[in-house]
């Protein structure tokens, strides 16, 4: 059994840039141990899972993707004691000012602690006037001397947010890194309630790496596990100030099921029934086009997988104060594990294009 | 062996169309190598050693180019870009077709004579004067005509990306007395419209790990910033560029080597553009993949200019990583 | 005595409107897909609907020395989906597929499996100002209108498309989803003539509209020797504004099969562009070549899957691309089932034995 609040705050306290999981991964990987049967890394990084089955082989298996890999920065280059940045993935520079940070120096192994400073109207280009600084006008202060600032770090090093997880009122959780770590929380609960029960499938649950960047790892751990069936469970936009449209849902109305062409609509229609026979509450996610998860990758690996999208409404997503309730990261992990044990060896064979 | 680089530079290939360099260079690595093949999609596989870890090599073979859209009624050809092609780099420059008829390049008036022209509003004139008997016709391929330049440490020439990636894979393998591994120096098709020879190749291979030879950008002429990048100061090894991470393991061990080799190198994070180690990176099961990288000035330029310092050390940087045994 | 080369007759024209009337929009092919399943279960071998939605369908030859040739034609078509209900029928939509919006304004729609006719209004001229009439309208001041009698009829999630239906005027026909339900009814053709020295795979591929995604896992599917993709590519052979030489045509209505050498997904393999082009110049089928440029086809995905298949892409023109009416001639289709049956009649090993070049 693991306790999910410290779980998950130790997940928003350790970095794990997509390509350098590994700290989020240790983590994963101890609160995993007790709750499977088999761990191994894949190649790019990812941490495969498999909790198995009670059905006689070859053993049909689901595959519950969730990406571990945080956004960041790196550092591209050192000016007179001050480090200039690119991103890793997307980040919105209007949000960086001001923002604490800590710099993975690579030379000496240290991390420093440093903050993303705005220079003065007068040293940047008259262009930028009083709009938002870009990113490579940003720089990070580390307050240090520039002859330390130069031993200690070297271009590549990583810049990570150094916000501290916080609870609010409301069983309401704040922190960086909630895309994705929430949904690795949610995962991690369904693998607690399915102790003790039977489920006939394998179940591989994996925790990608590079979806930020590429969507590597799912599409290389799909490939190589070749699931039947592939679920990605995500964070997907909270209803929030300035995010209000047909995109959005509500904070703690419940985990959200994708419709739209990356998901098998037998899958959807499956797993919306079940929510509702089970009271869990949820809302429908449109993704008219690409779902901008995993699943997007996995529905294409090999010869094609049936896919779904399980998703957790996160307010400000991307910045380093992203928001989640917690009940929903429960509600998404019981909706998975209740999913699970109902699949009956045969299963597969029931899936139908409703027409 | 700079005779070698002319030879390979000045070959006409642009992506799709690969056949005359892979001729040049089959006939360069077949006494070197223990095998060669040639795949689907035009791929050329050199594999050196047998049984040990399987590493894939990727240099690709394929320049950027022209092909034609249309023979107006007086005879100039319309062409659009194969790869990432840009109309200021072309205005006056003189370009040949595959089947050997050379041309240049003009535009439409523009609006204001210092505007850059569009793709759209320029043509090749190849001294036809209607479009009957003409010896272009719509989809025939072409390429930057421009002869290779030695300036000493710095040599100059079309197409130096990629074929100076070939280059250094040709003299790894001439270098490369034995190996504990099973390489696969592949010579890549069709980088330049998306990594797609190297995608497929990494399919059909199924390395253990990759490593792409390639240029890289530059940081060492007037009014460029933020990026730590000089010609001279030893190739880059790379962990970041717009497409992909390498693998912090192959970086390192990159870096293992280089410094215990005592040869030069520099850190590489790129902001723009990608190479064959994405492409390999997220092929099958993943392969832990990374970027030996050229620093080049001018890329996709008629004159891509690199330091053939770099070059040498690239290659002896490569052959002390495939000469010795690795564990990432 | 039986046909041994397939024609476009009124079965062929009928089975191409009943197609291209079908609702069909990216990630939600059903309709066609029914269609097409009734169409090729008679002259099939095998018969797979895969995870994504693709039907896969595999005929095999009698002769030796087979080629494994897949064929590949899409089944969805661009249109809408609803995203957002604002009551009283009223519905906000989002666009599947590349769509210029200003082709919608007015236009008649249908929604949904049940086919509930809408329409995508506009404000009235009267209400509107002149400078307002200088800008396009935007997506989201669009809405889809199935009248508040339907409004429990229509729910978030449902596909809507074009409400126009297919015409046959004089040499040429009009309809939505021209792109690419003609290419699947030629592959329906092509089966029923299938010739014995290959081993047919016909991908009735879903998803080509955004991003090649069926066809993807369809050539991984088959892992077939070589492919031909066939589809429908636009003809913009119009009078330019200024009178001048119109050079950006892409296609030409009226010139046959559009054979591709290079688009922004593919540089199609040479050996097959040659082979295409001799077998129309032999049996004097008129052909042209598409104009090298942007867009793409199933090709795009085809030839970089598993460790590279060679692949070409042909392509039946028509005008005004992604519209509520695409207009194509026949004469085109049946010179573009032409040129394929007869090019499948001749493919033989040697085709791909020599490297590609």
């Amino acid at each position: 059994m693991t306790e999910l609040m410290p779980f998950l705050k130790s997940l928003l306290s350790v970095p794990g840039l997509s390509g350098y999981e590994t700290p989020a991964m240790r983590l994963i990987e101890d609160a995993w141990k007790p709750l499977v049967n088999e761990m191994r890394l894949s190649r790019l990084g990812s941490l495969e899972a498999l909790k198995k089955g009670t059905a006689a082989e070859p053993r049909p298996s689901i595959l519950v993707a969730t990406h571990m890999d945080a956004i960041g920065m790196m550092v591209t280059s050192i000016k007179d004691g001050f480090l200039f940045m690119t991103m890793v993935g997307g980040v919105d520079a209007r949000v960086l000012p001001g923002t604490p940070v800590t710099v993975h120096a690579g030379a000496s192994g240290e991390d420093l602690p440093g903050v993303v400073v705005q220079p003065p109207a007068r040293l940047l280009p008259a262009s930028i006037g009083e709009g938002p600084v870009p990113l490579d006008q940003l720089m990070v202060d580390v307050g240090l001397l520039m002859k330390d600032v130069a031993a200690k770090v070297r271009v590549g090093d990583l810049v990570s947010y150094a916000t501290e997880p916080q609870e609010f009122a409301g069983d309401i959780i704040v922190g960086h890194s909630l895309d994705n770590r929430a949904s690795v929380a949610a995962l991690t609960v369904a693998l607690n309630e399915l102790q003790g029960k039977t489920h006939a499938w394998d179940v591989w649950a994996v925790a990608t790496a590079q979806e930020e960047v590429t969507l590597g790892g799912a599409i290389t751990s799909a490939f190589g596990i070749h699931p039947d069936l592939a679920v990605a469970v995500d964070v997907t936009f909270a209803k929030g100030p300035g995010a209000n449209d047909w995109q959005t849902h509500g904070l703690g109305k419940g985990a959200s099921i994708g419709f739209g062409p990356n998901i098998h609509p037998y899958l959807f229609k499956q797993f919306k029934e079940l929510a509702e026979k089970l009271e869990i509450p949820h809302e429908v996610d449109v993704m008219p086009r690409m779902s901008g998860t995993d699943a997007y990758g996995m529905q294409i690996a090999a010869e094609g997988i049936p896919t779904i999208v399980i998703s957790i409404p996160l307010r400000y997503m991307h910045t380093p104060v992203e928001m989640v309730a917690v009940k929903d990261i429960q509600r998404a992990g019981r909706l998975l594990a209740e999913f699970i044990t109902r699949l009956e060896p045969d299963f597969i064979n029931k899936i139908t294009w409703d027409e | 062996m700079k005779s070698l680089l002319q030879k390979l530079t000045e070959t006409f290939s642009p992506s799709g169309y690969e056949s005359a360099i892979r001729d040049v260079i089959r006939a360069e690595v077949e006494p070197l190598a223990d095998e060669i093949s040639v795949d689907a999609l035009g791929n050329l596989v050199a594999r050196k050693g047998k049984g040990g870890k399987k590493i894939m090599i990727a240099a690709h073979m394929d320049e950027i180019g022209l092909v034609a859209t249309h023979i107006d009624a007086n005879g100039f050809v319309r062409f659009t870009g194969i790869g990432g092609v840009y109309p200021q780099m072309l205005m006056g420059g003189r370009v040949r077709f595959a089947n050997g008829v050379p041309g240049v390049m003009y535009t439409e008036p523009l609006d204001k004579p210092t505007d850059t022209p569009a793709i759209e509003k320029m043509f090749i004139d190849v001294g036809a004067t209607s479009n009957k008997n003409h010896p272009i016709k719509i989809g025939d391929v072409a390429a930057f005509e421009r002869p290779f330049l030695d300036l000493g440490d710095r040599v100059v020439a079309k197409s130096m990306d990629d074929r100076i990636g070939c280059y250094v894979a040709i003299e790894t393998l001439r270098a490369l007395k034995k190996t504990p591994h099973e390489v696969y120096f592949v010579f890549t098709t069709q980088e330049e419209v998306g990594t797609r020879g190297a995608g497929t190749a990494a399919y059909g291979l199924d390395p253990e790990i990759g490593i792409a030879l390639d240029v890289t950008g530059w940081g060492d002429t007037p009014g460029r910033k933020n990026f730590e990048m000089y010609l001279g100061k030893g190739p880059a090894v790379k962990i970041k560029d717009g497409g992909m991470l390498a693998d912090p393991r192959v970086v390192d061990w990159m870096i293992r080597t280089a410094e215990k080799a005592k040869l030069p190198y520099q850190r590489e994070v790129l902001l723009g553009g990608t190479t064959d180690a994405r492409a390999m990176q997220v092929a099958r099961t993943g392969i832990p993949a990374g970027c030996i990288s050229i620093p080049c000035r001018y890329v996709h330029s008629p004159s891509e200019m690199v330091d053939y310092n770099d070059v040498q050390n690239a290659v002896k940087l490569l052959t002390a990583m495939l000469g010795a045994p690795v564990e990432l | 005595m039986a046909e041994t080369t397939p024609k476009i007759g009124n079965s062929q024209i009928k089975l191409l409107e009943k197609l291209c009337n079908a609702i069909g929009v990216s990630g939600d092919e059903g309709e066609v897909r029914k269609i097409v399943l009734e169409e090729v279960k008679p002259h099939a071998d095998d018969v797979k609907v895969d995870a994504l939605g693709n039907v896969l369908v595999t005929r095999s030859g009698s002769s030796k020395d087979r080629v494994r040739v897949m064929l590949d034609a899409h089944m969805d078509e661009v249109g809408f989906m609803i995203v957002g209900d604002d009551g009283d029928g009223i519905f906000r939509f989002e666009l599947v597929g590349g769509l210029d919006v200003r082709q919608l304004v007015g236009k008649p729609v249908v929604v949904g499996k049940n086919k509930v006719p809408g329409v995508i209004g506009a404000r009235p001229i009267h209400l509107t100002t002149t400078e307002e009439r200088q800008r396009k309208i935007p997506l989201d001041q669009l809405k889809i209108d199935v009248g508040p009698g339907a409004a429990g009829k229509v729910k978030v999630g449902d596909r809507a498309t074009f409400g126009s239906t297919f015409k046959r005027v004089g040499p040429s026909i009009m309809s939505k989803a021209i792109d690419d339900r003609i290419g699947v009814a030629t592959l329906i053709e092509l089966l029923k003539f299938a010739p014995p020295n290959v081993d047919l795979c016909l991908s009735f591929a879903v998803q080509e509209e955004i991003g090649l995604r069926g066809a993807k896992v369809a050539a991984h599917y088959f892992n077939p020797d070589m492919a031909i993709a066939l589809d429908s590519t636009p003809a913009n052979d119009l009078p330019t504004h200024d009178g001048e030489e119109n050079i950006f045509y892409n296609t030409k209505l009226g010139a046959g099969p559009a054979i591709y050498t290079f688009d922004a997904g593919t540089l199609n393999d040479p050996r097959l562009i040659r082979f295409l082009a001799q077998v129309g110049d032999e049996a004097r089928i008129p052909y042209q070549f598409r104009q090298p440029g942007g867009g793409g086809t199933d090709a795009g995905s085809i030839h970089r899957s598993r460790a590279g298949i060679p692949t070409v892409s042909v392509s039946v023109p028509h005008r005004y691309t992604h519209t509520a009416y695409s207009l194509s001639r026949l004469d085109d289709w049946k010179h573009t089932l032409a040129l394929l049956h007869t090019a499948l009649t001749k493919i033989t090993p040697a085709l791909l034995a020599e490297e590609r070049r």
